[in-house]
């Protein structure tokens, strides 16, 4: 099967043990790692425009937890993130993304995740890519993050703690970053439950136009400098919960700088949300 | 040294007796089949590990070391059988080490003791708990052999214990459970699943249970060989076809139709992967394989 040139040159240089049949030792596949990143390319590049600030902050070498919101009902911003690692960092770097468990039980997603390097996000997962160098991508939202309305939209919900702690742990840099425009790609106006019941997913996004398909609006993706978080993960709640608070607000920040001056999605909407101000 | 192996005649254990014998140790075998060309140097006793001559062998030839093989895997076995073999005669064998002196025993388990689901992780240590019976109740007894084995490290203190959890293991015998799996016409998977499999080559296997009794291990250890491989890649490389089936009819068609058998209830085993880590074994042995995954898969297809 012939691949995207520029995607089979950039695979030369990512850097992942393949073995002889193109599989490295956490199951990635070469092969669909050319497939996915053929495939993204024209979403990337021409359907969401993605534009990159701060992409320096992202280590060249090494371990580093990126860190940012989630939005947009799909995963789409994981997706764009991990493209724009592979096509706009250089070296290219892969970036493990964290998979809600739901996902794993479904067919055809399940392994589809597995050769593309991302895992179901348990702790172990996270803190074996760190050690192992690699880079591992953590919304800490979580699913309350990209089940968000419209109405919510760069609001970000709880975060979890578990990221903070990994970090300190391991002793890896967060980067935190925001991702600008899925709110608007997929603007979720409701929730199908029972439809989400079946399926076994915590919530279905529905759109003005029903079908959670994303439109064509500009994305941008905001990297902050790396943060150190001090300690070795063993704090009490009270302290991590002080750190997890400090990465929120840098987030929050680089969103503020992420949806200014940008491209307006729709001709009614403000550039910066109410509680951004 | 003079090492006890039970279940010597299954094609890991005359690996290892081998091994053994040819490195100098002396080499008792017990097992209920015969071994009627063993090679020199190697004492069979045709004895059910349940029964007193297997006591006998302790009390009369006093082994250093023990090395204990003989489980009942085989989901043919009927369900009483296995329990008392399984677990009955592995109390038994370590009664014996603890009356008659024995310095080291190994049980050589299966890495299949934590289980196979949507969240487990990749890369199992050896503090993860063994959750193989919640998908798999067939597998209850040999995690509960696992764990009563290395039960024996805090209730036998003076005994060197060491459990090992190896991956499948595969090679040109084309014994084992893998092997079974592998060994039909065709191999059925669950469409829409493609789980890594990991394996070790069955002389790396034998190395790494004789590394065991020679590094005079103590604890649980995971043992794996190269690392693993997603079953459709498998599959190509032993050149078997691999037939995804809607997990629906899996357990109709599995032993029919050239599909190799597996018991209904292993369906997990096709849909997720049981990967484990084996770090802290090779820092206690030094362990290297030498059998990378293709040249294992291909010792297994051209055998």
């Amino acid at each position: 099967m012939a691949f995207d040139k520029e995607v089979e040159e950039r695979l030369e240089s990512i850097g992942l043990p393949f073995n002889r049949y193109g599989i490295d030792p956490y199951g990635i596949s070469r092969e669909h790692l050319a497939w996915f990143y053929s495939t993204i390319k024209p979403l990337y590049r021409h359907y969401f425009k993605v534009q990159v600030e701060g992409m320096e902050n992202v280590p060249k070498a090494g371990r580093a937890l990126l860190i940012g919101n989630h939005s947009g009902g799909l995963p789409l911003d994981a997706a764009m993130v991990v493209a724009s690692l592979f096509f706009d960092h250089d070296p290219p770097r892969h970036a493990h993304g964290m998979v809600e468990y739901f996902a794993q039980k479904w067919p055809f997603i399940s392994p589809l995740f597995s050769r593309l390097g991302h895992v179901t996000g348990l702790p172990e997962h996270a803190d074996r890519f760190l050690r192992d160098e690699r880079i591992v991508l953590a919304f800490p939202e979580g699913a309350r993050g990209t089940g968000k309305l419209f109405r919510d939209r760069y609001r970000l919900v709880r975060f979890g703690t578990g990221f903070a702690r990994l970090a300190m742990r391991t002793k890896s840099p967060v980067i935190p970053f925001a991702f600008v425009g899925g709110e608007e790609a997929v603007p979720t106006v409701m929730h199908a439950k029972r439809l989400a019941k079946l399926l076994g997913a915590p919530y279905l996004p529905i759109t003005p136009y029903l079908l959670p398909i994303p439109l064509p609006v500009p994305c941008k993706v905001v990297f902050g400098q790396p943060m150190y978080l001090e300690g070795d993960g063993s704090e009490p709640d009270d302290v991590i919960a002080v750190q997890v608070t400090a990465v929120r607000d840098q987030i929050e920040e680089l969103m503020r700088v992420g949806l200014t001056g940008r491209d307006m999605p729709f001709p009614f909407s403000n550039e910066m949300p109410n509680h951004l101000r | 040294m003079k090492v006890l192996i039970t279940g010597i005649t299954g094609a890991l254990g005359k690996m290892v007796a081998e091994l053994l014998t040819a490195r100098g140790h002396t080499v008792l075998g017990l097992d209920r089949r015969p071994w009627p060309d063993a090679p020199a140097g190697i004492t069979m006793f045709q004895a059910d590990i349940r029964k007193r001559p297997a006591e006998e062998v302790f009390r009369v030839h006093r082994p250093d070391a023990l090395i204990h093989m003989a489980t009942v895997t085989h989901f043919s076995a009927p369900h009483e059988e296995r329990y008392q073999t399984n677990l009955g005669g592995t109390r038994r064998l370590f009664d014996y080490c603890e009356a008659y002196g024995v310095k080291q025993a190994v049980f050589v388990g299966r890495h299949t003791v934590y289980g196979a689901a949507a969240d487990s992780t990749l890369y199992h240590t050896e503090s993860d708990p063994p959750l193989g019976g919640s998908t798999f109740p067939d597998l209850a007894d040999l995690v509960a052999a696992d764990l009563f084995a290395a039960s024996a490290l805090w209730r036998m203190p003076k005994m060197k214990t060491a459990v090992l959890r190896m991956v499948y293991t595969l090679g040109p015998s084309r014994r084992g459970t893998l092997a079974g799996f592998l060994g039909g016409k065709r191999v059925p998977a669950v469409l829409g699943f493609d789980p890594l499999f990991q394996f070790i080559h069955e002389h790396d296997a034998a190395e790494a249970v004789v590394l065991a009794v020679t590094k005079k291990l103590r604890g649980v250890f995971n043992v794996a060989g190269p690392h693993p491989v997603p079953l459709s890649v498998l599959c190509r490389a032993v050149g078997k076809p691999h037939i995804p089936i809607p997990e629906s009819m899996f357990g109709h068609l599995t032993g029919r139709f050239g599909f190799s058998n597996l018991p209904a209830a292993a369906v997990n085993h096709v849909k997720y992967p049981i990967v484990v880590s084996a770090e802290p074994f090779v820092a206690a042995t030094g362990f290297a394989p030498r059998w990378d995954e293709a040249a294992t898969m291909e010792s297994f297809r051209w055998a």
